[in-house]
């Protein structure tokens, strides 16, 4: 008898097990719900984290098990955002629009409210007239439908695009870094319709919610750990069993897992728009704890970040991408927000917010080289996974192939 | 005239000084300034009749007033009084040395003589008397005057026995000429002995014809003259006389100037315009707009009701509509025109438009003329638009040749490639520090870049990628790492404002066809320099021992190893000489962009496209890649010259097709020199 889903894969346990005590931990400490041990602000920093670490679940699904390694899911995050900044721009904006036109002496007509939060929303770009994208801005869950459609379509067509031309390996990452460059500078257009390089702000404030940014702050904490923890298991599932066999097969050895039968271009396309919906999702809780978005956060370099981060945390596992995602950018939250001290070395100094980025970029080429298993590989000690003697060989021909160090005997 | 002006200004000048002085002070100076005035006026009398005094004392006020609006009368008045000295005067004014006397009111120009002035009559150009500071005011015209005495004085200038003056008036009249300028232009024409300066007078003199000459004929032939003439001046002289205004009547009349007549309701002009235009001339009632609506409902709220219909319910426009209706029916307001009414006043109307040039056959024959050089305009904006895209191509090209050996020759992806671009023009900016001549310090820095970035890239290759030959997307990452440290490194020690690269002086400028076609000396250097890397790179891949090494090494190592070649090496070399490349493109972009810690990053995404576009592993197919990207932008952009961002965006969408139809590029390698 096949044994159960779970019972096969026990790091999902130990995950989900961690994850609730850390949250457990954090609502007991925070100004709303707990003793006040720990600032808004730094519950907002931790909540956009476990946002991090989804959208690197999503890209260690894409490069660590299908061995694409997509240099676009950030664009993908950063449009989740964009849509879920529409709906709340729009809808505080009415909020606020329809309080000063309630002093008019005669009652709106429909026609004045949507003009008037149109130049409100649109004033800083000159215009005042909805572009056609923000049809349906007025709508709650029309917009979260597009969270869902708009990155699930564009990855889906661009996806489709790629593999049946059969771009593979370095090619595909260029061409989806070059899909991310056109998307980042069309957003950066005044005539994008969402707002040029001003991008979208004030989606910290929930229209028609009284409560405080303390309070919010820990509805979005929980959301997040929510979704990551739904997340993580459903991408533990997917790459579990036969699915999950023939996907890691592509990885390695493409041509082997085409002449066996299977639709590989088929398996592809499907990963690669699932995990871009995961990542949009992702996005749309991670900006409205932000506050602001902009289309440089679209920009190549995020994604390049993103790959760095699963690379670090150690990809091919799930817990590694979420301890990369995770561990990287809390220290890199610490080290440039100027708290780590100074090292006086008598004729420099060393203030780590200007060299965090050089240890940063050092680091990640020692790991690369000396630590194929990243962080990820230190759950290999206590365990008994240890990697297979293939001498010197990768699992496969492919570019994305499991190196030799990095597999399991 | 001024016996009635110069006392009711002191009269009003006393009043309203004198509710502030003492009463007697006041009636004090109405007494200076009356006896002021007679001895001006019997000095006038005195002087002689080729004298400019009495013009100067006319405009007295005006030239005091120092008012831009309402100086130029004074002006003209000088200007037109034909006496030689206006000029002296003119020059003076506007050198700020025109001063007044206290006493009696005279012009002089006053000239610093220790600690007196000295005051030169104008008509004399003598010395008449030396005075302390506080007897004489300064006249300060303000730059707006100066500019207008600037143009007056252009007719003097126009015979001036310098060169240098004639050609500043000539200047002065290609900017901002005047009806006046051409009676004196042509005057000056037949005794210019200068022959550029001669055929310019006579180009300007044709211009100014066209636009102020008085005869239609004379008029006419100058327009056949510059006819197909691409200049811009020549089109702006033209452009205005078919200039078009739209008008309506209710019918078409025979004058002016009749361009054609428009039917309402097609794409030149719909209904609403048409209307519009109606109301603007007050041909037409007004349209009753939402805002007026509005307004009138407001105005006429009486006990929470307009009309009859609450204000509560006034949130539709139905409702509104309503209520201004019954507004309309008890006569509280105007009946707004209804959609037939529209229509029937438009039926009404006849719309036309006329030239603002009231003569036709001048209008003729301008439209002829401009005719004739459109077609040629259009072939120079291609050509100059070829040119453009050509040296966008070579910019492109210089920055992507490095990596068409790196990426393309040895399929190593190194994300710092833009970064040894930045250090090539970091280089060249050190450079610059210690040598201060711009064009030996271009000559050091070029082979200094080289080796720099040479050493960068050898280093690079033996500490990271050579452990990373087989793992492409490892590579990618960990030259990613070394990318951003670099990166942060330039910041750290340059700081993140934007270094200067000068250009030798020899460079600067540009190379100008006509009005039309013209390119920067710096875009044929680069375009040379691509083209001298060109021609480079297939010598070392086809001529020299390491080209042939390295075309070994990269089809089969093994192979090439068992052959004697160190395969180790040669990969050391070869990297080392794309780097060394991008160095030298480095200090070639310097020149022009701005050079920062991410100048590199501006690149690095294009460059790697053009390597992709052009086909990996062949020179020929980086440059038509680079072509392609170059003429695809600047194709894209002349349709919206205004946003390169979309050009851009539009340009990578159409990339990402291409690659569709052509995965391996535009030139793809065949067999086995193709890898896999």
């Amino acid at each position: 008898m096949r044994r159960s889903f779970i019972a096969r894969n026990p790091s999902i346990l130990v995950f989900l097990a961690c994850l609730a005590l850390f949250t457990l931990a954090i609502t007991l400490m925070s100004e709303a719900t707990g003793a006040g041990l720990i600032s808004t602000s730094f519950v907002k920093t931790l909540g956009k984290t476990l946002c991090l670490c989804l959208v690197a679940v999503a890209m260690d699904l894409v490069w660590g098990y299908c061995g694409i390694l997509s240099l676009g899911h950030f664009a993908f995050f950063g449009l989740g955002g964009y849509m879920v900044g529409m709906w709340l721009m729009y809808a505080r904006t009415e909020i606020i629009v329809a309080g000063s036109l309630a002093n008019a002496p005669l009652p709106p007509t429909p026609a004045e409210i949507s003009d008037a939060i149109g130049s409100q929303i649109f004033g800083v770009v000159g215009s005042s007239d909805f572009p056609l994208i923000w049809s349906f801005a007025h709508s709650f869950w029309a917009q979260m439908a597009l969270v869902v459609i708009v990155p699930g379509l564009l990855a889906l067509v661009f996806g489709w695009l790629a593999f049946r031309s059969r771009v593979t390996g370095v090619y595909l990452s260029i061409l989806t870094q070059a899909m991310t460059l056109a998307l980042s500078l069309y957003l950066f257009q005044n005539e994008s319709g969402l707002r040029g390089n001003n991008g979208l702000s004030g989606l910290q404030n929930l229209p028609g919610v009284g409560a405080g940014q303390d309070a919010v702050s820990m509805w979005f904490f929980w959301g997040s750990a929510l979704a990551l923890a739904l997340g993580y298991v459903i991408c533990a599932w997917v790459v579990s069993g036969k699915f999950g066999s023939v996907v890691r097969g592509i990885r390695d050895d493409e041509a082997r897992v085409r002449f066996l039968g299977y639709s590989v271009e088929g398996y592809k396309l499907f990963i690669f728009t699932f995990t871009a919906v995961i990542a949009a999702i992702a996005g749309a809780l991670y900006y409205p704890q932000a506050g602001i978005i902009n289309p440089g956060e679209v920009a190549p370099i995020a994604s390049i970040y993103l790959a760095v981060w699963v690379a670090i945390g150690g990809r091919g596992r799930l817990y590694g991408a979420v301890i990369g995602a995770a561990l990287v950018s809390l220290v890199s939250t610490w080290f440039t927000g100027g708290l780590v001290p100074s090292i006086r070395l008598g004729f420099y100094t060393v203030d780590w917010v200007d060299w965090w980025l050089v240890l940063l970029g050092l680091s990640f080429v020692l790991v690369t080289l000396f630590a194929p298993k990243g962080i990820g590989g230190l759950v290999d000690l206590i365990t008994d996974r240890i990697a297979p003697n293939r001498h010197g060989a990768d699992y496969g021909p492919d570019k994305g192939a499991l190196r030799e160090g990095e597999g399991r005997k | 005239m001024i016996k009635r002006i110069l006392p009711a200004l002191a009269l009003v000048l006393g009043l309203v000084i004198a509710p502030i002085l003492p009463t007697h002070v006041a009636q004090a100076q109405e007494q200076a300034q009356e006896q002021a005035q007679e001895q001006a006026q019997e000095q006038d009398q005195a002087a002689p009749a080729d004298s400019i005094r009495p013009i100067l004392s006319e405009n007295a006020a005006l030239i005091i007033e120092s008012s831009r609006r309402t100086i130029q009368p004074a002006i003209d008045a000088i200007a037109a009084s034909g006496l030689p000295q206006a000029p002296f005067v003119l020059v003076t004014w506007a050198d700020r040395d025109m001063w007044q006397r206290k006493s009696d009111g005279l012009f002089f120009k006053a000239v610093k003589n220790a600690k007196q002035y000295d005051l030169i009559d104008f008509d004399t150009g003598e010395i008449v008397a030396t005075v302390d500071k506080d007897a004489i005011d300064q006249l300060k015209p303000n730059s707006g005057i100066r500019a207008e005495i600037a143009v007056a004085l252009v007719k003097f200038q126009l015979s001036d026995p310098d060169p240098a003056k004639r050609a500043e008036a000539l200047d002065a009249i290609e900017r901002n000429g005047e009806k006046s300028h051409l009676a004196p232009l042509r005057a000056s024409i037949e005794t210019e002995q200068d022959a550029a300066l001669k055929a310019r007078k006579q180009h300007l003199e044709t211009l100014l014809t066209i636009r102020f000459d008085a005869d239609t004929d004379t008029r006419i032939a100058a327009i056949e003259k510059v006819a197909g003439d691409t200049g811009v001046d020549v089109r702006a002289t033209l452009n205005p006389l078919v200039a078009t205004t739209l008008k309506a009547a209710r019918t078409l009349p025979d004058a002016p100037n009749v361009a054609r007549e428009i039917k309402p309701g097609f794409d030149l002009l719909s209904r609403e315009d048409a209307y519009q235009l109606l109301v603007n001339e007050g041909l037409a009632p007004r349209l009753l707009n939402d805002r007026d609506l509005r307004d009138t409902l407001t105005a006429n709220i009486t006990d929470g009701a307009v009309g009859g219909v609450p204000v509560a319910d006034l949130g539709t426009n139905a409702a509104r509509n309503r209520a201004y209706d019954a507004l309309v029916a008890a006569g509280q307001a105007d009946a707004a025109a209804t959609t037939d009414e529209i229509d029937e006043i438009i039926d009404d109307f006849t719309f036309y438009e006329t030239y603002s040039e009231p003569n036709s056959e001048v209008t003729q024959a301008a439209n002829a003329a401009l005719h004739k050089s459109a077609l040629k305009v259009g072939l120079m904006q291609f050509l100059d638009l070829s040119l453009d895209a050509l040296s966008l191509g070579s910019i492109y090209f210089l920055a992507a040749i490095g990596l068409a050996i790196t990426f393309g020759v040895m399929g190593v992806i190194n994300m710092a490639h833009g970064e040894f671009i930045m250090m090539g023009a970091y280089t060249g900016y050190v450079v610059q520090l210690f040598i201060p001549n711009y064009t030996v310090s271009i000559l050091v820095a070029i082979p200094l870049a080289f080796a720099v970035t040479f050493a960068a890239g050898v280093a690079m290759e033996r500490l990271v990628i050579r452990w990373l030959y087989s793992r492409p997307l490892e590579t990618l990452l960990a030259t990613f790492g070394i990318s951003i440290a670099l990166q942060q490194l330039a910041k750290n020690i340059f700081g993140t404002q934007a270094r200067p690269l000068t250009s030798p002086a020899w460079l600067d400028g540009g190379l100008v066809i006509n009005d039309v076609v013209g390119i920067s000396y710096i875009r044929i250097a680069i375009f040379v320099l691509a083209l001298i890397f060109l021609c480079l790179f297939l010598f070392i891949m086809k001529k020299t021992r390491l080209g042939l090494e390295t075309r070994a090494v990269t089809q089969n190592p093994k192979m090439a190893a068992s052959m004697g070649i160190n395969p180790e090496y040669v990969n050391m070399l070869t990297f080392g000489l794309g780097s060394g490349i991008a160095g030298i493109a480095g200090v070639a972009i310097g020149l022009y962009a701005k050079v920062t810690s991410e100048l590199g990053q501006d690149y690095i995404v294009q460059s790697f496209m053009t390597v992709v576009v052009g086909g990996v592993g062949n020179i020929w197919g980086t440059l038509f890649g680079a072509l392609m990207i170059g003429s695809l932008q600047k194709g894209i952009e002349w349709f919206n010259p205004s946003n390169t961002l979309a050009a851009q965006t539009y340009m990578i969408i159409f990339i990402i097709i291409f690659i569709q139809f052509r995965p391996r590029g535009i030139i793809a390698l065949k067999g086995r020199a193709a890898g896999d």
